[in-house]
This record gives structure tokens, sequence and C-alpha cells, in this order.
């Protein structure tokens, strides 16, 4: 740059470049140094990091890539620590699936073993339907209470869990209501006459010309598998529809709704997805929320 | 392309070419329309010939409408394509924010914004339309506008290529409108932040190339002796952006009348390409490009030299060639090979002061006249953006490396990291350009209120710290929920739990937003105003007067030695 082209800016008295774009000039500044030396740390820590640590594409011949001093594996570490953890498991986990109800409460060490494997699983599994802590919602069961279809023990528990419901296992909980509105099985003024004597039985409703009628259609087509007295059949996963427990809703509407067409819903077979273990953890944990029969 | 002939009389070469063009993607369009049995690429057949035509008439109507038979004067700036870049940014940007609101909201209340009904207006389609509308509809058109406005000023020479810029910003606005409506119809590749499927991918290289050569014909034709440094960035992201874009959409379509396609690549090689796509349209489109926007705007509007003409060189290759390789740190401890997970980090934290380098040179540039940040508002957002550039820019590096990524990653950390970068640098220098182009474009000598500047800085930034605050609160929260264990080992929370821990952050966050969405209610207002020549009553400081009317004729523009 020539002598008289040398152009000073007044505020900063630094001299500019010369250069003017739309009345843009450029002040001829150095860069700054801690800039510069920070910039200079940065690309020494990462040519060390380098040094350590897989890094470069290797040449032909020389494997995939530079291993680095340490030549260290996120894959190997996990797959260790892992195997870390199952070992840490083995003992307590072998114990749990053979162990009875009785020897789980027996055994401080393995029911809080159980119990925290159990909710773990539970809740990023069965907790989508059954909700937080088994509170249910409307066709889900809720399983934090004492009203069981397929039976409340420890052993029932963990078949549910393990075949699922409406599966196509042969071990599977499966059970199948007629649809009697939907195949013509029963006429729209007998399934209004039979909701109301279902509803009578849970005292929902009190007894009328109607329910009287609907007696008769209960026993003709009802009585096989939720009784004479409307109490159920957990061997046939039949409901017991004298209680106040509705999976579906116990208003009429849904009453008629269920005897028309029956939901059937189902449950995975958890046994296909998930270890045997957690699967006797889940049993104890669901066990334990209904603190019930068994 | 870059045609310099005026003729007085008779069709201009590139009206002629630009009328051929769109008459060829109307022949194209009509074939869709009618043969494709695939009823959304279908609709978007009917959609492209609509505006196909709308595009032929217009043309007709304007060479019908030049009376003094001058269609492009080269004594003349193209400034009018500036007005419509500025409008189009405005309108783009409040819906980009709105819909950003919209799916906050959804966030924050699943059921009550649910639309059974109506599935295209769901999260999951809303969400790449609130993308891509802040990034590239807001976003791309304050970079067109500014950058053809910054071409011509620092070059002293009208645009080149007379109708091309034309065809490059309405073909964009095209490829925006193709996009958006694609998304909610679910036409997408399902390739984040580039949803479009191959024919709209085609279309924008198009528009993409032209846009390249009309910015390498106005730098050709410059006349002062060097290219400025807001050059060097714009012609770094225009560049950039189309390597990018070609390679990341490399797909074979199903067939010519289906609007699906396969990718290319697949597995961890179609990761990484979709995340070297993502990280460096991060790199150059948000701040290579928004970096052109400051080193010019700043100087300009603060009349000061630029700080450091040495650091400008230095940080502009530091940061393009670094850049470039940072991708793989967005696939930390996954299926891609440790090697390119190193290389991704190491080179992130080489970027720190590369990207520092903007910052310190735009902050630095106010030496001497540091008064006008408390008497202009315009300097003042600008220079808050600078800031936010700044802390976004060592955030980045900091999530970049592997111990704090297994923290962050997932988590609402990179939502609220991104937001300060978006929000923060890109909206805030956007915001501080466009009310420089509505004053200096419509020739005004103030804006119609500063004080509504004043209000929009405060909402927009009040705004910004609730929206990042509550998610550095919720991301590190769930990432600390998600990595707890009991004694057992077992996880300590479910996911759900994790999920319903955030919500209190997601009222937040949705309020913070709500913030940023008045305060571009308010800029549009007041920009609206600009440019009506209103003055609002009682505002009679902050003159700036428009220095840039016609091209000025300096005596000496000889090279300097």
């Amino acid at each position: 740059m020539s002598e008289h082209d040398k152009d000073v800016d007044a505020a900063t008295g630094v001299e500019t470049t010369g250069h003017e774009w739309d009345g843009i000039r450029e002040l001829n500044n150095p860069l700054p140094r801690w800039w510069l030396y920070i910039f200079y740390i940065t690309i020494v820590w990462a040519v060390v990091y380098w040094i350590f640590m897989p890094a470069w594409p290797a040449l032909p011949g020389m494997g995939t890539n530079t291993p680095g001093i340490r030549n260290h594996s996120d894959r190997a570490l996990v797959a260790e620590s892992i195997d870390a953890l199952r070992s840490a498991r083995a003992e307590n986990g072998a114990a749990l699936i053979e162990a009875s109800v009785e020897d789980i409460l027996a055994d401080q060490d393995l029911r809080q073993f159980a119990m925290a494997a159990g909710e773990s699983a539970f809740g990023d599994n069965c907790a989508t339907c059954h909700g937080a802590g088994g509170r249910g919602a409307p066709g889900y069961p809720t399983l934090a209470d004492d009203v069981w279809l397929w039976g409340g023990g420890l052993d029932e528990i963990q078949h549910t869990i393990t075949y699922g419901v409406r599966q196509e296992n042969m071990e599977s909980r499966f059970s199948m209501m007629p649809a009697f509105g939907r195949d013509q099985v029963l006429s729209a003024e007998e399934i209004t006459n039979v909701a109301h004597y279902v509803r009578t039985l849970s005292g929902l409703e009190e007894p009328s010309d109607a329910s009287i009628a609907g007696q008769e259609v209960y026993e003709w087509n009802c009585v096989a598998c939720h009784g004479e007295a409307g109490t159920g059949d957990q061997l046939q996963g039949a409901p017991d529809l004298t209680d106040r427990d509705w999976l579906y809703g116990s208003d009429m509407a849904t009453v008629q709704a269920t005897i028309y067409n029956p939901r059937n819903s189902a449950m995975p077979a958890w046994g296909e997805r998930l270890d045997e273990t957690t699967v006797k953890a889940l049993a104890v944990y669901v066990y334990a929320l209904s603190g019930s029969e068994g | 392309m870059a045609t310099t002939t005026m003729q007085k009389n008779g069709i201009d070469f590139s009206v002629l070419t630009v009328g051929l063009f769109v008459g060829v993607f109307t022949l194209l369009a009509l074939m869709v329309a009618a043969w494709s049995p695939d009823p959304l690429f279908n609709i978007h057949g009917w959609l492209s010939l609509v505006m196909c035509i709308v595009a032929i008439l217009g043309i007709c109507f304007w060479a019908a409408n030049r009376k003094d038979g001058k269609l492009f004067d080269e004594t003349q700036y193209e400034d009018t394509l500036i007005k419509w870049g500025v409008g189009v940014s405005m309108f783009w940007g409040v819906v980009g924010i709105l819909v950003g609101f919209v799916i906050a909201m959804q966030l924050t209340f699943p059921s009550l914004l649910y639309f059974e009904e109506f599935g295209f207006l769901n999260f999951g389609r809303l969400r790449p339309l609130h993308t891509s509308a802040v990034i590239f509809a807001f976003g791309g058109n304050v970079l067109l506008a500014t950058s053809f406005h910054v071409v011509q000023r620092t070059c002293r020479t009208r645009i080149a290529g007379g109708m091309w810029p034309w065809f490059v910003f309405w073909g964009y606005q095209a490829f925006i409108v193709l996009a958006a409506t694609g998304y909610v119809m679910g036409v997408t590749a399902g390739r984040e932040y580039a949803e479009p499927e191959w024919y709209v991918d085609l279309w924008l290289t198009v528009v993409w190339v032209a846009y390249l050569l009309v910015f390498l014909g106005t730098i050709w034709k410059r006349k002062e002796p060097h290219i400025y440094v807001a050059n060097w960035f714009y012609l770094a992201f225009i560049v950039t952006i189309a390597m990018l874009h070609i390679v990341n959409n490399l797909a074979v379509p199903i067939s010519p009348l289906s609007s699906q396609s396969v990718s290319l690549m697949a597995g961890v090689q179609d990761a990484l390409t979709q995340w070297w796509y993502g990280h460096n349209a991060v790199g150059f489109f948000l701040t290579a490009g928004f970096l052109a926007i400051m080193y010019y705007y700043i100087p300009k509007r603060a009349e000061r030299p630029v700080f450091s003409y040495r650091l400008s060189i230095v940080h502009f290759w530091a940061l393009i060639f670094i850049y470039i390789w940072a991708g793989p740190h967005h696939l930390h401890y996954t299926a891609l090979p440790q090697w390119a997970q190193t290389l991704g980090m190491t080179f992130s934290i080489m970027l720190w002061m590369p990207s520092w380098g903007g910052m310190i040179n735009g902050l630095m540039t106010l030496s001497g006249a540091w008064d006008k940040l408390r008497t202009d508002p315009v300097i003042r957002m600008m220079v808050v953006s600078l800031a936010f550039y700044g802390m976004s820019t060592f955030e980045g590096p900091l999530m970049s490396v592997r111990a704090v990524n297994s923290l962050s990653h997932y988590t609402d950390w990179t939502i609220g990291h991104v937001h300060s970068g978006a929000l923060g640098w890109v909206g805030f220098i956007s915001f501080g350009a466009l009310y420089c182009l509505a004053q200096w474009m419509w020739k005004r000598d103030r804006l119609y209120s500063a004080n509504m500047v004043e209000w929009h800085f405060w909402t927009a930034t009040i705004g910004i710290v609730l929206y990042i605050c509550s998610m550095w609160v919720s991301g590190i929260m769930e990432g600390l929920m998600w990595r707890a264990y009991n004694e057992f080992g077992f996880l300590e929370y479910t996911f759900v739990e994790t999920v319903e821990a955030k919500h209190i952050s997601y009222i937040i966050r949705s309020l913070g937003g709500l913030l940023y969405l008045v305060g571009a209610l308010i800029m549009s207002f007041n920009i609206y105003m600009t440019a009506k020549g209103k003055t609002r009553k009682g505002e009679e400081d902050h003159v700036h007067a428009p220095t840039n009317d016609g091209i000025p004729a300096r005596a000496e523009a000889v090279p300097a030695e």
C-alpha cells in the first residue's frame, strides 16, 4: 500500500486497509492475541486427542482407522458393563425364577430386587395401558385392586403376563363372549332388558319390569359363563357382574353396547419379549400392587 | 446469463430465457397434473401449473407496462425486488413463528390441541412446517433480500441477469409453497430439514444454480477493485448449500409420475449424510449467510469501519474449512464408527474460535460508537444477536464433547441450544437488517416508530430468555432422569414420568414463543407503516438518512496498489 492512500480512522487512531465499499471501510487491526492463542490451544488439544483415541481413517492395508494409544471402543465398554450388570443380577435373578410367594416374603433382599425390577419393567411396558401404578383405564383392567379376571395369585398373574390375553399361543388366556346383538342372537329389546338385569346385580338400579324380563334372558344366555348369581368365573375369564368394577363402564349404554358387540380386548404375550426373570418380577410387582388373593 | 446489454426496444434476452424456462416447467406441471396416478403429486401438478401460468401472465403484464421502454436500468440499483423480499420475509417469519407457538402448545397440552378429524394440523405434520418455514422461508428470504441488496451496494453495480434475479426470488417462493403444502398433505422424504420430495428438490436445485449465477455475475461486473467480506460469506453460503442440498437429497423416484422416492444411501451412511447436511445447513445457511448480513448492516448502521480485516480473512477460511467436518457430533454413541465421532467432536472444538471471530469483528466494529447502543434500538438488536451468537457457538462445541453429549443428546437442551441460535442470533440479526432495509429501500428519514423497536426488542429478548432457560432446565432434568438407576441397576424413572416432569417447562417455553411472536407482529406493523411513509407522533429522534439511492460514480474507483 502506497503512502498517499494511507487512511487513519479518527475515533480509534487505527490505520484502515484503504478499501471502501458503500462507505464501509476496514481497520487494519491485528488478530486479537487471546483469540489466536485459544484457537491454537484447541488445535493442540484436538491433535492430542487424536493421538490417544481412534481418529482417522487408515491407509489401505492398515486396518479401518488409527486406533490411538488407548484403542478406545465404546461398543466394547458397553458390552462389558452389560455383562457386569448381568452377572451382578444373576444370583437374585435365578433365585427369583424359582421363588414362591413365601420365599419372596421371607427374603428381604430378593423382595427388594423383585420389586425394583418389576417397577422398572412395569413403567416402560405395562403403564402405557394399565396406567402408572396399575390404576387402569376404560378397557384396561385396574391392577391395584382385588378384582381379577383370570385370577390374582402369583402363578396366575405370571401365566397371564407370560402368555397374554387372546394371543395365538396355546397357553394364552382366551375367552370370547358372543356378539349377541351383531350376530342377532338377541333382539334389541332383549338386550335392553338383560342390561337392566345385569345392572341390578351390583345394585346400580332397582328391579323393574324390564329387569325381571331380562332375568329370563340372562338365565338362557349368560349363566354358563357368568354364573347363576353373576359372580363370574376366573377359569373362563368371565367377569364378576355383581361388583362395582367395570372394565368398559357401568352406564346403561356401555353395558348394552358390550352385550351387542363385546370388545374382547387383548394383551401381548410378554414372555415372547421379556426374559423369565423380568416376567416373574413383573408378576411379583403386580401381585404386590393388589395386595390380594392367592 | 449476466447480460449487460440493455435494449431500448424489443425483448430483453433475460426475459426471453426466463419465459422459455417457465414455459418448459408449465409443460412438465401439465404432464404431472394430467397423468400422475399419485393423488398428492397430482395436486402439486395442478398447483405448479397455476403458479407457472401466474408467472407467465405476470411477465406479460409487467413487460406491457414498461412505458419508457427501459426494462432494466443499468444506472439504478434493483431495489423493487428487495422491497418484495422484506415483505415476504416478514410474512413467512410470522407464519413460521406462529406454527412454532402452535406446536409448542401441542406439546404442552397434547389432548387440548389434538385434531382427530384434521390430521394435517397435528404435531407430526406441523413440526417440519415450522422448521422449514423459519429456516428456509423466513431465513432464506432474508438471505435472498439482503444478499441482493449487499452485493449491489458493495459491488456498486446493478444486479446481474436482468429478469433472472426475479426468477430466483419467485422460484424460491414456489419452492416454499410446494414444500409447505407437501408437508401438511404428508409428502415427505423424511430427512430432517430436507423433507421435500425429489421433484421439489430438483426445482430448488434449478433455482439455486440461477441464484449462484446471478450472484457471481454481479460480482463479475463489480465496479469496486476488491470483493467485500460480506460477499465472501454469501458466496460460501450459496456454493456450500448447493453441494449439501444435492448430495443429501440423492434419491431415485419410484416413477417419474410418483411423488415418492428412495434415498440412495442407507443405514449409518445415510445417517451421516443427513447430519453432514443438517449440521452444515446450520453452518453455512444460518451462520455464514447471517454473518454476511452482520458484515454489511452493522458497520453500515453504526457508520464505523469493520474492526479487523485480518480477523475477517482468518476466521472466514477457518470457519468454512472446519465447519464441514463437525456433522458427526450429532451421532455420538450410535452405530457411527468411533473414529468418525472423534473427528466430529474435535473439529467442533476447533470451530469455537473461528465462530467467535465473527462475533468479535461485529462487536468491536462498534468501538467509537458504543453510544449508539443507547440511541439506536436497531443497533442494539444486532449487537444482542451477536451476544446470542457467541453464546450458542460456545454451547455448541461444549455439547459436542462426548461426555456432555451423553447427557444432553435427545433432550430439550438441544432444542434450547438451537433456539438460542435461531431466535437470538438469526432472528435478531434478520430483524435488524429488515429495519435497516425498510428505512433505506423506501427512502425514509426514520422508522415509523423507534419506540416500537424498543418494545419488539424487549418482548423478544424476554421471550428468548424464557425459552432457553426453560429448555435448559427441562433438558438437563430429563437427561438426568433418563440415566438414573436404582441400587439394583434398574431404571429409576419410566419414560412417561420424564415427560410429565417437563410440563411446567413446556408452559414457560410456550410463553416465551408467544412473546417472540408478539415482537414479530410489532415489527411487521412498524415496517408496514414505515413503508407507507408514516411517522408515529412525538418521535422525532433516531434520524438515519438513506445513503444509497442511485449508483454513485466514484472517480477514485481504481484498483488499490
